[in-house]
């Protein structure tokens, strides 16, 4: 081959016209890991919070395994503060694809003297324990992910197959290293594998995968009237868990949620982008991370994702 | 050549779909390999405001630039806590952007610290490694050792910035003493006149922004391209592969529902007697691409290939005329065959003999060192099968690409190694199938990935000159 810059090849000896696209790239990328961890674990289940990642992460199942059934349960943990259209939307997904729903329950724990409410109301980090027990009450040895690598600093450090020990805990400096795409799971009794197949997609390729694939999404992802206060910089509904402080003025806003997560630490953004060709342009033009913009969680403190991650966060 | 920045609203969806690239860079922090990445991803406006509002704040803080201010941009690319505690960078970080003609994965592969482990990740999934060299130093043992590994793992496309050439004064006689010092080391290593690969050098400050992302007008004596529009242009490697390898698909499971059809595709319509005995071969297509009608082979340990014709592509309710890698599919075929995870279809004819006997490169990854005689487990494909180390036949040296005698290899060493595998794979020389000559090693006691192996040799074949550096 000459050292030759011209024209990319578009036509192949076998006469495949064009190469994939980047969209079509990590699809396949995704759904190889998919198989592979269904082929080499046990017992799997996927994390479904009914967040945008999560439900790709689901349809991406649907496609690998089509035409049988998702072979493996869902797992949501619920914080007891989610929004509410959010979980009727994660209970029709359930019941339309046949699915077994396993539920961590923060509140549960936090009933039982098991976790303590934090000072500052937020839940996310909580939700670390009920995890942890809800993978080892059922004995899964994989739980899959809808972790990307462009979302924060210590997701780009980590592996597509991520190893934790007895505990949970994520070890950035005795990661395997990952070669071609051949992924080592193995691991000891105890230990458990998180698995991120959508590692190396964007937030705009989750958004342009969704409009190609015609995915539905909680309503909140599009812009919609909603009482909101302002607080850390941020939109903040008004709802049972997220009550304004006298000095914070309730308006009603046109804005849609970004990431969707716990309500006591997500906040919403200004928009007009009411539907999924008008959020595409949006988080196209955006000039704000999604974390950056919306959690209140990851702004605690600079490497926050890092420490929640190894005490055996998401 | 124009980048992300400004995408006028309505116009995304209309633009053709943009390809995937897949990069890596290999370099030192003093080469400047932090600034190069950060200025990579600031020029093509990869950085969002937030990030590099926090960005110019540290920098202030730290006085970068003196009295005229400015961001350190090698701050984009700064890691963890754990990492800055320790003033070190552990591994390789991933980094995504994007221009109007591609999307680009970037595997930022520190320098110092196990080079060579962390060089090998990286290079292993690159279309291409940036390799930095700083202008004022030339090239170094370190660069005969990137370029040595970078060769070994077939990378197709190697460019070597040579950076900082503003504290040469832009001269263009340093820059082509360091070109030609390059190309000699190319033509010992074959990177560049092999074939496979080439072999390109820019002159770039990465602090400043020549020929980053627009070619500068302060090196007039250079007529070439920019980086990012080489990384814009250059043919992936799974179109170069396509063009010289047959079709391969190891299985990864087989799809039988049985009954057990998916809701949602039944009240879809799917017709649930006609998919009843449903039976497709789930995987990805490594190399190669199928056609429907096409002759294949089925090939499992302890039996001889068995062939049969493709009758069915199908992914997720679409039924495939052909199909080619890196897709995902399932695949059915004429005959009932016993067909499991492991096995591996090929396009007829085309595969050599399984072998138990296993001749390899090993580039050795963990703390743990290699011994003759030890036992361990190879993943190949999809199929892990028992090995136990039969001889080291040496190590080599990165920087006179000599083979050593050695009979044990350590973190970090690339040797020779014969291995008795428990059950025969279908294996075939990494020279030219960069996914089926590709194997790990594992440690059957706690399962940690110890080596990634290249197959070098079919038994019988003459040794390959190129393996015998």
């Amino acid at each position: 081959m000459s050292t030759s810059l011209t024209e990319e090849t578009q036509v192949t000896k076998a006469g495949v016209s064009t190469r994939l696209s980047s969209l079509d790239t990590l699809e396949s990328e995704a759904i190889h890991i998919i198989r592979e961890v269904v082929a080499e674990f046990e017992k799997p289940a996927l994390l479904f919070s009914g967040g945008k990642d999560s439900v790709v992460m689901l349809h991406l199942a649907t496609k690998a395994f089509w035409p049988g059934k998702v072979p493996f349960p869902v797992l949501h943990v619920d914080t007891g503060h989610n929004f509410p259209e959010v979980i009727d939307f994660r209970d029709r997904t359930v019941e339309r694809l046949g699915l077994k729903l396993v539920v961590g329950s923060v509140q549960e724990f936090i009933d039982r003297g098991e976790l303590a409410e934090r000072a500052d109301g937020t839940r996310n980090p909580l939700q670390t324990v009920p995890l942890l027990d809800a993978i080892q009450q059922n004995k899964f040895d994989a739980v899959f992910g809808g972790g990307r690598r462009d979302e924060d600093k210590a997701r780009a450090k980590e592996r597509i197959l991520s190893l934790r020990d007895e505990f949970g805990q994520w070890d950035p400096r005795n990661q395997r290293p990952e070669l071609w795409n051949l992924y080592n799971g193995r691991h000891t009794v105890g230990q458990h594998v998180r698995a991120f197949p959508i590692s190396n997609w964007t937030e705009l390729d989750i958004w342009r995968y969704i409009e190609r694939e015609n995915i539905e999404l909680p309503g909140l992802y599009y812009a919609h009237q909603r009482e909101v206060f302002a607080r850390d910089g941020m939109w903040r509904a008004v709802g049972e868990v997220s009550q304004p402080r006298p000095d914070e003025e309730v308006i009603t806003k046109t804005v849609r949620y970004r990431t969707v997560g716990d309500m006591s630490c997500t906040g919403a953004v200004e928009s007009n982008a009411f539907t999924v060709s008008d959020v595409v342009v949006e988080v196209a033009a955006s000039t704000l991370t999604e974390r950056g913009a919306t959690r209140a969680d990851d702004r605690i403190s600079e490497a926050a994702m890092e420490d929640r991650k190894k005490d055996g966060y998401f | 050549m124009t980048t992300i920045s400004e995408i006028p609203a309505g116009s995304i969806n209309e633009a053709l779909p943009t390809t995937l690239f897949r990069f890596a860079t290999a370099g030192s922090v003093d080469d400047g390999k932090s600034t190069l990445v950060g200025r990579l991803l600031h020029d093509s406006k990869a950085i969002l405001a937030d990030t590099l509002d926090a960005v110019a704040r540290t920098s202030a803080d730290r006085g970068f630039g003196g009295e005229k201010g400015g961001i350190d941009l090698a701050l984009l690319t700064d890691g963890l806590r754990a990492e800055r505690e320790q003033g070190i960078t552990i591994d390789v970080a991933y980094r995504y952007f994007a221009t109007d003609r591609r999307s680009f994965i970037l595997a930022d592969c520190p320098g110092h610290v196990q080079y060579t482990k962390n060089t090998v990740t990286g290079a292993s999934t690159a279309d291409a490694v940036v390799v930095l060299i700083d202008a004022r130093k030339g090239v170094l043992e370190q660069t005969r050792r990137h370029l040595s590994v970078l060769q070994l793992l077939r990378v197709a496309h190697v460019i070597v910035a040579v950076n900082k050439i503003d504290l040469v004064d832009f001269s263009e006689s340093v820059f082509r003493e360091i070109e030609s010092d390059v190309q000699q080391v190319g033509r010992e290593l074959g990177l560049g006149s092999d074939g496979i690969s080439d072999l390109l050098v820019i002159p770039v400050s990465a602090l400043d922004g020549d020929n980053v992302v627009d070619r500068s007008e302060r090196t007039p004596w250079y007529t070439g391209p920019a980086l990012l529009e080489v990384l814009e242009t250059l043919p992936a490697a799974d179109e170069l592969e396509s063009h010289l390898e047959s079709f391969r698909f190891p299985v990864q499971l087989v799809i039988r529902p049985q009954g057990a059809l998916a809701p949602d595709a039944v009240a879809a319509g799917l017709d649930v007697e006609a998919y009843r005995d449903y039976r497709a071969y789930a995987g990805q297509i490594t190399e190669g691409s199928v056609k429907v009608g096409d002759q294949v082979s089925v090939l499992a340990p302890g039996q001889s290939p068995r062939t049969t014709t493709v009758v069915g592509i199908d992914f997720a309710g679409a039924s495939l005329e052909e199909a080619a890698a890196p897709q995902s599919v399932a695949i059915r075929l004429a005959d009932e065959f016993d067909v499991a995870r492991g096995d591996t279809i090929a396009a007829a004819g085309t595969v050599r003999e399984a072998s138990a006997d296993l001749y390899a490169a090993l580039c050795w990854l963990s703390p743990k060192p290699l011994r003759e005689g030890q036992k361990v487990l190879v993943k190949h494909g999809t199929r892990t099968v028992q090995a136990m180390v039969r001889n080291v036949s040496g190590k080599l040296d990165l920087a006179t690409f000599k083979l050593e005698a050695a009979s044990n290899l350590e973190l970090n060493d690339i040797g020779h190694a014969q291995l008795r595998l428990a059950a025969p794979l279908p294996l075939e020389n990494y020279l030219h199938h960069r996914r089926t000559g590709a194997f790990l090693v594992i440690d059957p006691l706690d399962g940690n990935t110890l080596a990634a192996g290249l197959v070098k040799d079919h038994p019988g074949d003459h040794e390959d000159e190129r393996y015998s550096i």
